[in-house]
């Protein structure tokens, strides 16, 4: 993909466990463009998390990347050394957990935790000494400003546990975005927040990355929360992607039956009243699984043909689904 | 700490007290043996003369009379008179208690050394070669009788290597003048440096007896408690922050870690007082654990008594301090 500032091919994540190989990320191919907020849907379990934290080069044992590439900027991430792949973390990719509260030390001061990652990436510092401090300390308040947090100056000094949830994600946000990275990767910023907070939360990332360009790969299971803040998105299921293409095609007229079956089963305003179907079944074992269309057990529309392995079809010029119903050649 | 919750701590010592009290008395008061007799020993004493050492020693009364005196006594801290001694036993204890903290002191150091680098490798190594080995030796660490340990270090590194001195605190030829009863630095004020090494020597085989058991307890909290903060997001948050990999191992998790291990060092601090009764025999070190155990040999009743409130308010003490240093070190504990 032209201008893609991400781009991974085929990556394929397992983690060998006593119950058998788990194949968590099968195949995944991803593009993140310059500047751009790509969704990333699925249901719990579904390999959105292991897909960047492979990205990230933070799979911990028992897992580990088995093949594909991984090219960020240019450079194969895959290939950098354990050193070359911690300057990459948190300088040109950064990254914000689910949860702030187990995200953030407890036993660290706010301020330490902000300052740390500057000290290890920011080269506009001062070398050393008091002008490096205050600096890195400038720098800190700047931070908790810029994500919203008011008297940044006496809160440094604070714990997490001294901030409610909705402060702790911002500082979660603060302290990944202190060295502007290229690409915000967001895992569900906003699944342990109530409501009211959830809006401000992504009002607030969709803001940052306005003013500092930056694009930013927004992991969630909320469609609503993609139609209004992603340009693209991406759509997976038990490990592989199963529809991509621009928001408002694949929010407008999904193709795949997952994604059609994610749509009617989202509450929405406009059509209050209305009966909610969720999806039935559940994501199937990643144990072992058949080569056959990995919705089968669950697709409305399933036939024969879907128990064949299922490739990416076109579905329009950006827009691709995993599904023999698209292109007119099903039997 | 509140000053209520401080209160609270202490009120609870009462009822503690007075349970180690009777138990203290009684066990002593049922031991067989007669205080009065193993005192005269060969000696030829008329009956009379026998009928009078007993008043003196208020061994004359009922036993729940000696009982209510004895309490009585305690509470205003009159702990009476060490029968062999014949001086007060607070301050025949007060005499010893310095080279017995010295000893519990270096032990402490000694393993906490050890067992937190050893605990962070373990972990950070789990089910190498090294973990392994950790795990084996840490359950022969709790598991090994103290004195059976002792005197094995005692007869290859004194005995038959001559490396370390066999018994006591120091050589006759080192004697320096008591400032603080602690010679590690009274050897220093006295700029005695042949001295301070002399020492030195003496503490190194009885802090190694008498930390192994710690140690090796310490040992595998730190492991564990290692390894459950390796799984926490907060270290997966770190390492997605581009911090160095020593950052994230000390700064982030062992800060954590750390946090058990120092309970339970401080709690295990009182039972380096009942290892001090084993050791201290063994090598021949001139503290309380010693005293304690000539004078149950020699059933001088006032002084063991004595040393076990002694024991029972430290231990006490020290379970205080552990809570103390777990809300020290853990921001999210409200003092
Ligand atoms: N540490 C792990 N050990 C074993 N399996 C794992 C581990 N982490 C993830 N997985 C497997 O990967 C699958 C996908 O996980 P994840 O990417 O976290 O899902 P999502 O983020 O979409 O909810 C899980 O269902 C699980 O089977
Ligand atoms: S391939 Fe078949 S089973 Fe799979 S989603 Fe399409 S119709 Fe359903
Ligand atoms: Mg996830």
């Amino acid at each position: 993909m032209k201008d893609a500032l991400l781009e991974v091919r085929d990556l394929r994540t397992v983690f060998e466990t006593r119950a058998g190989r788990i194949c968590a990320v099968d195949g995944v191919s991803v593009a993140v463009r310059r500047g751009e907020c790509l969704g990333i849907v699925g249901e719990s379990g579904s390999g959105k998390s292991v897909t960047f934290a492979s990205v990230m080069g933070l799979v911990k044992a028992p897992g580990r990347i088995e093949s594909g590439t991984i090219v960020f900027d240019g450079r194969d991430l895959r290939g950098l050394s354990p050193r070359q792949m911690r300057a990459v973390r948190g300088r040109d990719i950064a990254m914000t957990m689910q949860d702030a509260l187990t995200a953030l030390n407890p036993a660290l001061s706010v301020g330490e935790q902000i300052a740390e990652v500057l000290e290890a990436h920011d080269e506009t510092l001062p070398a050393r000494g008091a002008a490096r401090r205050k600096a890195i300390r400038k720098a800190s308040i700047e931070m908790l400003g810029l994500v919203g947090i008011p008297s940044a100056e006496t809160r440094l000094r604070q714990y997490p546990h001294e901030f409610s949830g909705g402060m702790r994600q911002r500082i979660m946000i603060a302290i990944a975005l202190a060295c502007r990275p290229k690409l915000l990767i967001a895992d569900e910023p906003t699944t342990a927040l109530d409501v009211t907070i959830q809006a401000q939360v992504l009002e607030l990332i969709s803001d940052i990355r306005a003013k500092l360009g930056m694009s930013v790969a927004l992991i969630t299971h909320d469609l609503g929360v993609v139609a209004e803040h992603c340009d693209r998105v991406m759509v997976m299921y038990a490990g592989q992607v199963v529809e991509e293409g621009p928001t408002t095609e694949v929010i407008g007229a999904p193709k795949h039956p997952y994604t059609q079956g994610l749509l009617a089963s989202i509450p929405r305003p406009a059509l209050r009243g209305q009966p909610i179907h969720p999806i039935e079944g559940q994501v199937p074992d990643l144990i072992g699984l058949a080569p056959q269309c990995r919705f089968y057990s669950r697709c409305t529309q399933r036939r024969e043909a879907c128990l064949a392995p299922v490739e990416m079809r076109a579905a329009g010029p950006a827009h691709n689904a995993r599904c023999i119903l698209i292109g007119g050649d099903e039997e | 700490m509140s000053l209520s919750k401080l209160l609270e701590r202490i009120a609870q010592l009462v009822p503690v007290l007075l349970g180690v009290s009777v138990i203290a008395f009684t066990m002593m008061a049922l031991t067989p043996g007669d205080p009065v007799q193993i005192m005269i020993g060969d000696q030829a004493i008329t009956a009379e003369q026998e009928a009078q050492l007993r008043h003196d020693m208020g061994l004359d009364r009922p036993m729940v009379e000696r009982f209510f005196i004895f309490l009585g006594n305690t509470t205003h801290f009159d702990f009476g008179e060490s029968f062999y001694h014949k001086r007060p036993v607070a301050d025949v204890i007060a005499e010893r208690l310095p080279a017995t903290i010295e000893l519990s002191l270096v032990a402490l150091v000694v393993a906490l050394a050890t067992a937190i680098p050893l605990g962070v490798l373990a972990a950070i190594k789990k089910n190498s070669i090294f973990d392994r080995i950790a795990t084996v030796g840490s359950l022969l660490g709790v598991s090994l009788p103290g004195f059976w340990f002792g005197i094995l270090l005692l007869m290859l590194f004194a005995v038959h290597l001559h490396l370390l001195p066999v018994s006591g605190r120091i050589g006759f030829d080192s004697e320096v003048p008591s400032v603080t009863g602690f010679l590690l630095i009274d050897t220093l004020v006295a700029g005695n440096m042949k001295a301070f090494g002399d020492a030195v020597a003496h503490l190194i085989l009885p802090a190694i007896t008498l930390g192994l058991p710690m140690t090796a307890i310490l040992m595998r909290v730190t492991r564990t408690s290692m390894l459950e903060v390796l799984r926490q997001d907060y270290v997966t948050f770190a390492d997605a922050k581009g911090l160095s990999r020593r950052r994230v191992l000390f700064r982030h998790a062992l800060k954590n870690a750390l946090i058990p291990t120092v309970s339970v060092a401080a709690i295990e601090t009182g039972s380096l007082l009942g290892g001090n009764m084993i050791v201290e025999t063994v090598y021949g070190w001139p503290g309380l654990g010693r005293l304690v155990v000539e004078s149950i040999f020699l059933r001088n009743y006032p002084l063991v008594q004595a040393a076990v409130l002694f024991y029972a308010v430290t231990y006490v003490l020290l379970n205080f301090v552990a809570d103390l240093l777990y809300t020290v070190l853990n921001p999210r504990v409200k003092l």
